[in-house]
C-alpha cells in the first residue's frame, strides 16, 4: 500500500483537487486542465469495462495532451489491450476471487463480473456527471462521494498497473526526466492519489 | 449485483476463530491502494471501528495479506465481490 501523497504546491487559499467537508457534503475545486485529465481517464475506464463510453469531448487546454493509457502502454513497451485474461489492467480491475482454484474463480466470475463492470461504469459516470468539463467546483452528497472514491481508485489501479507502480514510486518520479514517457503519468498518478486521499479524509 | 457499500453488521468477535465457519476472505497487499482508503473501506464494508480497521490495514501492509472476515462460503464470496467493487484485491479460501 501507499501512504498519503503530499500536495505539490503550498496551500494558499484552497488547493485545487483537495476535498473538504462542509455541511454534510464534500467539495473540491478543479482547474479546467485537471477536469480534462480526470474526465478523460475516467472515460477510459468506462471503455475498458466495455460500456459505450462518453468520449472525452472537452477540448484540452493549451499544451495539454489528453492522456491515453493505450499510448502509455505502447510508449513504455507494455502489452496493448488484449483479451481479458491477458490484459494486466483488466486483471487488476476484475481480479480472481480464488487464488489456486481456477474452476471456483471461473464460477465466481461468471456470477459477479458483469455486476462489477457495471458498478465501475456507474461510478465513472457519476464523475462525468458531477465534474464540469471546464473545471470548477464539485459538490458531492454521500452516494456520489462513494462513487468518486471508487472511480478514482479504478483510474489509479489502471494507471498504476500500466506503470508497474511500486511502493517506492515517488523516488522514481523525482528521478524521471521530462523526456521519459512515464514522467507525466507518474505525476498524474501521484496527483490522483492526493485527490483520493483528500476525499477519504473529508469523509472520515 | 450491486457494488453499493453494504453496511454489514457484524459481531466484533467475528474475526476470532469460530470452529464451524471455515471460510475466510483475504485481502492482499498491493502497491497502489492508499493506506487511508483501505482503512476507510474496511470501516465502510464491515462496520469496524477505525482503530480495528487501521490494524487490519497495517496487517495487510506489513504481512502481505490479512483475513478480513470469516463465515460461510456464500458470505465470503459476497464480501469479496463488495471489496472488488472498491478495487481491493480480495480472495476467498477455505481455512482448513
Amino acid at each position: 500500500m501507499s501512504g498519503a501523497p503530499a500536495a505539490g504546491a503550498p496551500d494558499e487559499e484552497e488547493t485545487t483537487g483537495a476535498f473538504r467537508r462542509s455541511r454534510g457534503r464534500v467539495s473540491a475545486r478543479f482547474t479546467a486542465a485537471q477536469a480534462v485529465i480526470l474526465r478523460n481517464l475516467v472515460s477510459q475506464v468506462t471503455e475498458l469495462m466495455g460500456a459505450g463510453a462518453e468520449p472525452a469531448t472537452a477540448p484540452a487546454g493549451p499544451g495539454e495532451q489528453p492522456l491515453s493509457l493505450e499510448e502509455l502502454a505502447a510508449a513504455i513497451g507494455a502489452a496493448g489491450p488484449t483479451s481479458p485474461p491477458d490484459d494486466p489492467v483488466l486483471a487488476r480491475l476484475l481480479p480472481d476471487a480464488y487464488r489456486d482454484d481456477p474452476e471456483a474463480a471461473g464460477e465466481f466470475r461468471r456470477y459477479t463480473e458483469q455486476g462489477l463492470r457495471s458498478g465501475k461504469v456507474a461510478a465513472a459516470q457519476t464523475v462525468l456527471d458531477t465534474l464540469p468539463a471546464g473545471g470548477g467546483r464539485v459538490r458531492l452528497g454521500p452516494e456520489d462521494a462513494q462513487a468518486w472514491l471508487r472511480a478514482l481508485n479504478d483510474v489509479r489501479l489502471a494507471i498504476g498497473t500500466v506503470l508497474g507502480i511500486t511502493e517506492d514510486y515517488e523516488d522514481e518520479m523525482e528521478a524521471a526526466s521530462w523526456a521519459d514517457p512515464r514522467s507525466a503519468y507518474l505525476e498524474v498518478y501521484h496527483w490522483l492519489g492526493y485527490v483520493q486521499d483528500s476525499l477519504v479524509r473529508a469523509l472520515w | 449485483m450491486s457494488v453499493a457499500p453494504a453496511e454489514v453488521e457484524r459481531e466484533e468477535a467475528g474475526l476470532d476463530a469460530v470452529p464451524d465457519t471455515p471460510w475466510v476472505t483475504i485481502v492482499w497487499n498491493d502497491p497502489i491502494n492508499l493506506m487511508s482508503y483501505v482503512t476507510y473501506v474496511f470501516q465502510k464494508v464491515f462496520g469496524y471501528a477505525r482503530p480495528k480497521a487501521e490494524k487490519l490495514m497495517l496487517d495487510v501492509h506489513h504481512r502481505g495479506k490479512a483475513v478480513v472476515s470469516n463465515g460461510t462460503r456464500e458470505a465470503m464470496e459476497k464480501d469479496a465481490a463488495i471489496l472488488h467493487g472498491y478495487g481491493l484485491w480480495a480472495t476467498v479460501s477455505h481455512d482448513r
